[in-house]
């Protein structure tokens, strides 16, 4: 029983509930073949893509902002591949180099505008994501005079970025998904770096106080969402060999969901890596793995409406849980203990 | 104890903001081992004042002494440098995150190297149970529970605990016992006296008469950003301090007030007077 309590503490656990109940429900509703959903990679193709974007948005929502200009990156990214290597013909190493740029550029107009200014970030990403879309959009017209862009890329760019693996449709977006998660885990759990990030997100004026960098961090975040948006996105043009100017624009809530799904808190303070990755994954298991089920695909999103709604309120209780509940029996006296601790001392 | 250095001194201290004068000629000072109590009415110029010791303002004419020698912040950083900590309610504690890891935020204890550098959970949370029971608190044993489980003032005394494993020499409290029940408060209390034991210089900002009576060495009234009265332990009564915060009206006039318009109109109160 203090087992389970005790995992039922963690941030990730809502995230796991949901998706076991999303599998339960597919199963035994839907009629789904398991074998065949876990054998398939459209789903897991489309969790690795939402997920390595929802990685560091999810870091940005623990520290209290938010960023959804990424909506515009993962097409910048894309266009910006595609229109330096493939209609300029420059060696694909330089498509690369220009995407992530153009993240590092954006992301770093998001950060400065956020601690310059006392704008919400909700706003300033709002601004930033409508002018990229013309940005892209116009840009496009001007240097191609067309919104669709081929790229032919070389095997190595192939194999690294866009390649299929296991001779079947897994792309090999998988594995920095994977890695990049990792690398996420590390920094927000293990490193000093994460406890600034749980502490600009409970209280910015103490982390202030406390001597954190909370601007530099900042900054730094909304670089991370912002080039691993476009990172994202030049991974699908060399793919996919060409990219569009309309494609992304669904991401932007599905990314939130996921990392909403995964326990982190709106307003930042609460939330784990573990968590955004199973969050992604029940999300791209609900909108990929539908098309398993004999349930028509239309529903899908009222079922993801549902999942968000069930998740968060199971976050809420959750948390609740791990707020009043100490470890161990001292903690189950909790309710009465501050009466008799002061009792016995107030006679000082 | 007077005829030592003061820790932190003011010397005729003015803070106006463009023409509104809000602090006048303020001189204190406050001596290790001594708790300061500042009392005041709610816009007699505490927070200003607060504000302008932390290094948040600069004063507009005076000077601030640390240990003899004549300072000035420019920013909060330098205050927390030069060992005053400034407490607000609350404030410096994240609710959802573990005893451990609010203790040390900003200054975490690390293991490893090079870019392997990983939090010392084991350390951080053993050091953080250490500091808070040795301030009084034997309630807290786990260093992995979330501060927001805690009640307001065990969240205070990990504030304080905090402030004073680091370093702190002044602590600025500004009203840590007002959202507390009478328990709660006196668990603060104690750590106040604890603070002082350890021979830190306390500056207590508080408009509950009780609260400062109990731990105060040194009592400032502020009014209307001047300081109205100065005194020493036991040189004023209760009634006496709070009929100076209520501006110089007694309290006791103002009850009889109030009792003699009551009994003419069949026990209604007085309107507000503006």
């Amino acid at each position: 029983m203090d087992m389970i309590s005790n995992l039922l503490r963690r941030p990730a656990a809502a995230s796991v509930l949901s998706l076991v109940g999303v599998l339960a429900f597919y199963i035994l509703i839907g009629g789904v073949d398991f074998g065949k959903l876990m054998g398939a990679a459209s789903w897991v193709n489309y969790a690795a893509r939402i997920g390595i974007v929802a990685l560091p948005v999810g870091l940005l929502m623990i520290s209290g902002e938010i960023d959804i200009s990424i909506g515009a990156m993962i097409p910048a990214g894309a266009m910006t591949t595609a229109i330096i290597s493939g209609h300029y013909e420059l060696p694909i190493i330089f498509g690369i180099l220009g995407a992530l740029a153009i993240g590092v550029i954006v992301g770093t107009i998001n950060g400065v505008l956020a601690v310059r200014t006392n704008v919400p970030t909700l706003i300033v990403t709002l601004a930033t994501l409508v002018g990229m879309q013309g940005v892209v959009l116009a840009g496009s017209k001007l240097l191609t005079g067309s919104a669709s862009v081929p790229l032919t890329a070389p095997d190595w760019a192939k194999t690294v970025f866009g390649q299929l693996m296991f001779g079947g449709s897994h792309q090999v977006v998988i594995v920095w998904w994977v890695f990049f998660a990792v690398i996420f885990w590390f920094v927000l759990h293990q490193s000093r770096y994460g406890n600034w990030i749980f502490a600009m997100g409970g209280d910015k004026e103490s982390a202030r106080n406390a001597g954190i960098p909370v601007n530099r961090m900042t900054i730094l975040l909304f670089i991370l969402t912002a080039t691993s948006a476009s990172f994202v996105g030049m991974c699908h043009a060399i793919l996919f060999n060409s990219a569009q100017v309309s494609g992304g624009m669904h991401d932007i809530f599905n990314i939130i969901v996921s990392v909403v799904v995964g326990g982190v808190l709106l307003t930042g303070g609460f939330g784990s890596v573990p968590g955004i990755f199973v969050g992604s994954l029940t999300f791209a298991i609900v909108n990929k793995g539908i098309d398993f089920t004999a349930i028509d695909r239309n529903w899908s999103n009222l079922i993801i409406g549902v999942m968000l709604l069930v998740a968060v309120a199971m976050n809420e209780s959750l948390r609740k849980l791990a707020l009043s509940a100490a470890t161990g029996k001292r903690g189950k006296q909790k309710q009465d203990a501050p009466m008799s601790a002061g009792s016995g001392q107030s006679a000082h | 104890m007077s005829d030592k250095t003061p820790v932190l001194e003011m010397r005729g201290l003015d803070k106006s903001f463009g023409p509104i004068d809000v602090l006048h000629d303020i001189s204190l000072k406050v001596h290790e081992g001594e708790v300061l109590c500042l009392l005041g009415d709610n816009g007699a110029g505490k927070s200003t004042l607060i504000k302008t010791l932390s290094g948040v303002y600069q004063p507009t004419r005076g000077e601030m002494w640390m240990d003899g020698k004549p300072v000035s912040f420019a920013n909060p950083r330098e205050a927390q440098n030069m060992g005053i900590a400034t407490l607000h309610q609350f404030g410096g504690t994240y609710p959802l995150m573990s005893i451990g890891r609010n203790f040390f935020a900003g200054v975490e204890p690390t293991k490893g190297f090079g870019p392997f550098k990983a939090f010392d959970r084991a350390k951080a949370n053993r050091i953080a149970v250490e500091e808070v029971q040795k301030m009084g608190i034997t309630r807290i044993t786990d260093g992995d529970r979330l501060v927001g489980g805690l009640s307001g003032g065990e969240r205070q005394s990990l504030a304080i605990a905090r402030a004073v494993y680091f370093g702190a020499r002044v602590l600025i409290l500004d009203e840590p016992t007002a959202a507390l029940g009478v328990k709660q408060a006196a668990h603060v209390l104690r750590i106040v006296k604890e603070a002082k034991r350890r021979g830190l210089a306390v500056i207590f900002i508080t408009h509950q008469v009780m609260h400062a009576m109990a731990v105060g060495d040194h009592f400032a009234v502020l009014i209307r950003g001047a300081i109205a009265a100065d005194f020493r332990k036991g040189e004023k009564t209760r009634e006496e301090i709070a009929d100076l915060m209520a501006g110089g009206e007694s309290m006791a006039d103002l009850e009889a007030n109030i009792e003699g318009y009551m009994e003419t109109r069949d026990g209604h109160p007085p309107p507000p007077a503006h």
